[in-house]
């Protein structure tokens, strides 16, 4: 059987984060962006309608939807404004370490009172020296007996200013590579933790980027996530399935460019004709659509393998769908600033801010360049 | 108190109408359906006097095709306790929907029925009259607010009328009212309420079911037309005098204002 339609409570599903978006999240975007102020009040209202945290298991009072489910809500975020739906989005990041490898009781004191109120929490993987390279990470945790003592710093880590709550990835073991790491929850109040200055960036101004340090910070041995040795592999599971929602977004936003081109170019004339009657246009238009539903499906498609539990297929069409879409996106969001012409490069207009807000997703949570790295070692497997 | 709640479902408002080739309704393939906004609010309205009155229930009901099923949903996913469907595939007319709600609310039971003043497709507003009567309840409509009695017997409906002026009507309960816009701003249905709404059983009953189905229509739609084009606007030569001069005879031989 094959089939594309959206099951009914899927459909409602997106059309109830489409009717946010419109309502509560377009009107504003623009003000967040110039600003770069972090929209509580939009994170607020999308807490209040459970569009937040949305992967906490049904058996913890969560809505326990799958990734599919995810990449849905994340193209609409994406449709409103990448910066705050990154903001939204940030949690299930954050969460997904301890939901994927937590015990019940972990679960129950750092992921369900995230249910209860309006919480954040943050992914700390990168460092400024560990980006592309996550598995070279310094941050370092010393077995205590009853603590760990972490020393290091993280940098680019989205909500850290606002967040309650860390995961965070250290090294037990530097001669160890990647079989050092190990994954704590970190609440954000333990002493030597400060975050530094919200970073000003050219896109995304309404998510809130950081660097964080940490001095000598007790962190209770009970807040290990998962064994000792298994941070790394706790960080990928988490990062295939977040890429295809990320990726979602990226086709949300293009989604938006598109839009706007569309009718830009039936209502601007020159020579005597609106411009979307010139050949030029319409095949920039129509290759545009076809990135767009292309890179859709590929979303579609990584969050239904990694819903059957298909982990090694999972990680391929994650690879693929972050690493087409976000590319996809940054050409389309060009086009469509190329469309609009000279008034596409004014703030009057919305597409500037997309081709900015996109860049970042080919940077963030794996950048094009190393989706394609996960991808060729798929091919060359033996 | 049992609250009831009459749901249409309607075209969305930005929905293309095009008519069918025999022109005896519109095509409805592409059509996106919604609750008629002004059912809106009453689903707000229900579920605001049920908060403020513990142990009330709302029940929402709708009448037609099943495609209803999912206007209900939603409006269950808003937060509504019950919905009922009441199948109705034929193309009913006022009186026989009517008919069909008031059997409706007599099984379910109501101390106060709300709906929204007319459905946004039709624009007949004729179907809470004609189901006020049917059940012998006081009825008003275009209610923009409602105070209620401290025991919760008996109301103030607020009502616009001409000029602005507004009117304020005493009611016993059991009664009906028809809302109009500005009564409340309707909640958004919650990832949660929708997750939980597929799973919440919705009551089905036939005509039959309601001991109705025998009467055919009194009514019948015959043909339906397009609205006549908009015309171009008028651009008017020469100079200002000679411009004022045609305006005026325009405006008095042609558009008939002067």
């Amino acid at each position: 059987m094959f089939r594309f339609d959206l099951a009914e409570e899927q459909l409602a599903l997106k059309e109830m984060v489409a009717k946010f978006i419109e309502k509560e999240v377009i009107p504003v975007a623009a003000k967040y962006d110039q600003s770069s102020e972090f929209p509580f009040e939009v994170i607020k209202k999308a807490w209040e309608l459970g569009i937040m945290n949305v992967t906490i298991p049904e058996k913890f009072g969560g809505l326990g939807l799958g990734v599919l489910d995810d990449v849905i809500v994340n193209e609409e975020l994406g449709a409103g404004c990448l910066g705050i739906g990154t903001s939204i989005a940030v949690n299930t990041l954050a969460l997904y370490p301890i939901i994927l490898f937590g015990t019940d009781e972990q679960i129950k004191e750092f992921v369900v009172p995230f249910l209860e109120s309006p919480l954040l929490a943050s992914f700390c993987l990168t460092e400024p020296g560990a980006g592309s390279d996550a598995g070279g990470l310094t941050t370092t945790a010393v077995d205590k007996g009853d603590h760990y003592l972490v020393n290091g710093s993280k940098m680019w880590i989205t909500n850290a200013g606002h967040a309650s709550l860390y995961t965070v990835f250290c090294t037990m073991d530097k001669n160890a590579g990647t079989k050092g790491i190990i994954c704590l929850a970190v609440p954000t109040d333990l002493p030597g933790i400060s975050t530094g200055k919200h970073e000003d960036k050219m896109g995304q101004r309404a998510s809130d980027t950081r660097a964080i340090s940490f001095e000598n910070v007790k962190v209770p041995k009970k807040n290990l996530i998962g064994k000792e040795g298994e941070g790394f592999k706790v960080a990928l599971a988490t990062l295939d399935r977040t890429r295809p929602p990320i990726a979602a977004s990226a086709v949300g936003a293009a989604r938006s460019a598109l839009n706007y081109a569309v009718k830009y170019s039936k209502e601007r004339k020159q020579f005597n004709k609106p411009i979307s009657s010139f050949q030029a246009i319409q095949f920039m238009l129509a290759d545009m659509s076809t990135k767009i539903e292309s890179a859709r499906l590929l979303c579609l498609r990584a969050g239904w393998e990694l819903d059957q539990g298909n982990r090694k297929m999972g990680s391929f069409y994650s690879a693929h769908a972050k690493r087409h879409a976000a590319d996809m996106a940054m050409e389309v969001a060009t086009d469509a600033v190329q469309i609009f012409g000279g008034y596409g490069y004014t703030k009057e207009y919305p597409v500037e801010k997309i081709m900015r807000d996109v860049k970042l997703v080919q940077i963030y949570e794996g950048t094009s360049q190393i989706q394609r790295v996960v991808i060729a070692r798929h091919l060359l497997e033996d | 108190m049992k609250i009831v709640v009459l749901v249409k479902q309607v075209p969305d408002t930005e929905t293309k109408i095009r008519l069918k080739g025999d022109a005896t309704g519109i095509e409805t393939g592409d059509v996106k359906w919604i609750i008629s906004p002004y059912d809106e609010f009453a689903v707000e309205e229900g579920l605001k006097t049920r908060d403020a009155a513990p142990g009330s229930t709302v029940t929402v009901l709708s009448v037609g095709p099943d495609r209803c099923v999912e206007a209900l949903r939603t409006a269950v996913a808003m937060g509504a306790d019950h919905a009922v469907h009441v199948k109705g595939d034929t193309e009913l007319d006022t009186y026989q929907t009517s008919k069909a709600i008031a059997e409706a609310v007599k099984k379910v039971g109501a101390d106060l029925v709300l709906a929204g003043k007319q459905a946004l497709d039709d624009d007949q507003a004729a179907v809470f009259g004609y189901t006020a009567e049917f059940l012998g309840m006081p009825s008003t409509s275009v209610v923009v607010k409602i105070d209620w009695s401290a025991d919760k017997q008996s109301l103030r409906a607020h009502r616009e009328i001409e000029g602005g002026a507004k009117e304020i009507l005493e009611m016993p309960t059991p009664c009906l009212l028809a809302v109009n816009k500005g009564i409340n701003t309707p909640r958004y249905a919650s990832l949660p309420g929708i997750m939980k709404a597929k799973k919440k059983e919705i009551q089905t009953l036939t005509l039959a079911d309601l001991g109705l189905g025998s009467e055919g229509p009194r009514v019948q739609l015959t043909e339906f037309q397009m609205p006549p084009e908009r015309q171009a606007g008028k651009k008017l030569a020469g100079d200002a005098s000679a411009q004022v001069t045609e305006l005026v005879r325009l405006l008095r031989d042609e558009a008939k204002v002067l």
